[in-house]
């Protein structure tokens, strides 16, 4: 019980000192921290309305971390997730404009052609590792200009509204192709279904598969599990496409759930944002909610400092960041500590 | 007129790497001695914005310059000492610093957004400047320009021809051997991830105080990945690290060239500005890829190792990862 209660206070250090840091940083720019604070909170918070925008935000977060749960355990950092967001978006944005079919059938094919279109774009990601032999961070990064170059002659080519290209995107797609609200809300109840499911997915294969167990194994030591006869080139590539399936899911969903239409920002962070939420978790897709919530209240609450109080809301960024900077300095602490205790033991004894 | 077209062209390649070329040269630095510093997107940005916010209230370009090396050294500290002390994956603290310092310059750099302020003042060299061709490309800069090219010669000098410059390598290749030999391994990772933090720095200032003056949303995006990729590109060689830097900014200028050329119109801007540092990572991938593994196969041996040193550098055998020293 006592440990218990002290592995949740050692919990709220991190966040604490990103509380601080926060503050200081609002000090030097002279605004009151706990006005900013309290204005982040109200408007995540303050309507229905923005309480149903924070679930809608978490959406591509939870998405983005769970898919990132799956190649963090296998070792890798799939840092492409931005680039497997855009192609989702692009491939169904092609079904919306092209099939113009009922409801239905229209937004199931645009959901499969989303995970179809991250998923192959994370495959990319996976072979450039396998076989480009460059560290995955580059491929990745490489794979998210190529996307978003390839997002932005697509809106200004054959994408093009009649009336002249802009970075605001394409034509609004039909109407069939739209995710429905829940009443006013901005929230489409299916996203948030599809989401659960692929958390809930994401735990079983990580937790009770022999496939989970075989990416850890590659995720803690890449030569042993290869030796011990764990193949892990087709491995590692299910992980990279199983995390740019969920991201081109996330794509798929914001095309049509948020904004209606294919805008060359479509990723806006999110794969960067998701990241986050995956490191914080510790790989663990059962975390990855809670958290995403805790990031999308922010993000969803930040720009009001910029309504009210004339602050930049990239403040938000600042709060989110520095709780993960902090989790790690805090554990490396604890670790160091724990490493001198025992150090200081066994020179006793 | 043409060769003077050619000669600016150049001189102005030279005066636009600045920032890529200090910055490489700086994580070149850090990583001989094992540790990436993967926070160079971050740190070049919150550093070009505090540079150029100190020298905008103080009206000193020098004092703007040291404290943008002040907050590179110090990011890199943070990351010395969260994976050397704390033993914490380099990698991810170095990309969630990333993350943290380009969110800080944006919020602390809003008051100085697009703001006209001071800058480094152009000082060509007596006597080097009236040197034909090179003069010209080479002398006719200002300050932070000549330390970009003078940090190139120091690195290479620093790690190939003195005594503590062979130690640095030492701590990067074989942390053991190193620490067997009496050399304080944690020390000396310390110092120089910290020295190359402050070239990162001096990257920043050169943005906002010499190539794109100011400060202003996204002003410096990408470069710093740029920078890191390049390092591999260049071999952990300073030599070969700035011929990367050059011909990256050779694309760039091609790039902007091309942008100009009327069968181009139609092609967004975004298209131009983002090609090259997709084409630099492609570029990477295809030298390491096992398709050159295959062609260098087909050459006589002897060409074909020569070759392979001369196109590919080898990492430091102890990059990235922790050493316990106890």
């Amino acid at each position: 019980m006592r440990k218990k209660l002290m592995g949740v206070l050692w919990g709220l250090v991190p966040i604490l000192l990103a509380l601080l840091f926060t503050m200081v940083v609002l000090v030097i720019v002279g605004a009151s921290p706990l006005e900013a604070y309290r204005n982040i909170l109200l408007g995540a918070f303050e309507s229905p309305e923005k309480m149903a925008d924070v679930v809608a935000a978490c959406v591509p977060l939870i998405l983005c971390g769970v898919g990132m749960c799956v190649t963090f355990t296998a070792g890798q950092w799939n840092v492409g997730v931005e680039g497997q967001i855009i192609l989702g978006a692009i491939f169904a944005t092609w079904v919306a404009r092209n099939l113009l079919w009922p409801q239905v059938p229209v937004l199931t094919l645009m959901v499969l052609a989303g995970i179809l279109g991250g998923a192959l774009w994370g495959a990319v990601a996976g072979l450039l590792k396998v076989y480009g032999k460059v560290h995955e961070i580059f491929g990745g990064l490489g794979l998210n200009y190529l996307a978003q170059g390839l997002a932005i002659w697509l809106i200004f080519n054959p994408w093009k509204p009649a009336d002249g290209a802009t970075m605001s995107g394409t034509d609004p797609f039909p109407g069939p192709a739209w995710m429905p609200h829940f009443r006013h809300l901005r929230v489409a109840p299916l996203a948030v279904v599809l989401t659960l499911v692929a958390v809930v997915i994401a735990y079983f294969l990580l937790q009770g598969t022999r496939w989970g167990l075989e990416l850890k194994a590659m995720g803690k030591n890449f030569r042993s599990a290869f030796t011990l006869g764990v193949p892990s080139t087709s491995r590692l590539l299910i992980a990279f496409s199983t995390c740019g399936g969920l991201a081109g899911l996330a794509g798929a969903i914001r095309c049509s759930a948020r904004y209606g239409r294919m805008i060359p920002d479509i990723a806006g962070g999110q794969g960067y944002l998701g990241l986050l939420v995956a490191l914080l978790a510790g790989y663990r897709p059962q975390w990855v909610p809670l958290i995403a919530l805790f990031f999308a209240a922010v993000g969803v609450g930040s720009p009001r400092l910029e309504l009210n109080m004339q602050l930049d809301s990239s403040l938000g960024g600042v709060l989110r960041t520095s709780v993960v900077l902090a989790v790690m300095l805090v554990n490396g602490w604890r670790m160091l500590r724990a490493r001198q205790v025992r150090r200081a033991v066994e020179e006793a004894a | 007129m043409e060769t003077n077209f050619l000669i600016q062209t150049l001189a102005s390649i030279v005066a636009a790497s600045t920032p890529v070329v200090l910055a490489s040269i700086g994580e070149t630095i850090s990583e001989k001695s094992g540790v990436i510093n993967l926070s160079l997107d971050g740190s070049i940005a919150l550093s070009a914005m505090t540079g150029f916010a100190v020298a905008f209230t103080t009206g000193s370009v020098t004092l703007g310059m040291l404290a943008a090396m002040a907050v590179g050294a110090l990011v890199a500290l943070i990351i010395a000492f969260a994976s050397i002390t704390l033993r914490q994956e380099q990698v991810a603290v170095g990309f969630v610093l990333t993350m943290l310092c380009i969110e800080l310059a944006d919020f602390l750099g809003n008051p100085f957004v697009r703001r006209p302020g001071p800058s480094v003042s152009h000082a060509p060299i007596p006597y080097l400047s009236d040197i034909p061709i090179l003069g010209p490309v080479l002398f006719n800069h200002n300050l932070i320009v000549y330390l970009s090219i003078l940090s190139v010669v120091l690195a290479w000098w620093w790690t190939h021809k003195t005594q503590p410059g062979l130690k640095l390598q030492g701590v990067g290749e074989r942390p053991e051997s190193a620490f067997a030999r009496g050399v304080n391994v944690h020390r000396l990772r310390f110092v120089y991830t910290v020295i190359g933090g402050a070239l990162v720095g001096l990257a920043g200032a050169s943005y906002s105080l010499s190539i794109k003056l100011g400060w202003s949303h996204r002003h410096t995006s990408g470069i710093g990945w740029i920078a890191l990729a390049i390092v591999i590109f260049g071999g952990w060689s300073p030599w070969r690290v700035a011929v990367g830097c050059y011909l990256f900014g050779l694309l760039k200028a091609l790039g902007s060239i091309l942008q100009r050329n009327s069968a181009f119109v139609n092609v967004p801007t975004q298209i131009f500005s983002s090609a090259p540092f997709a084409l630099m990572i492609f570029a990477l991938l295809l030298l390491n890829s096992e398709g050159v593994d295959r062609l260098l196969a087909l050459l006589p041996p002897r060409v074909a190792r020569q070759l392979d040193r001369a196109i590919r550098g080898r990492s430091p055998g102890g990059l990235g990862q922790s050493f316990i020293q106890e």
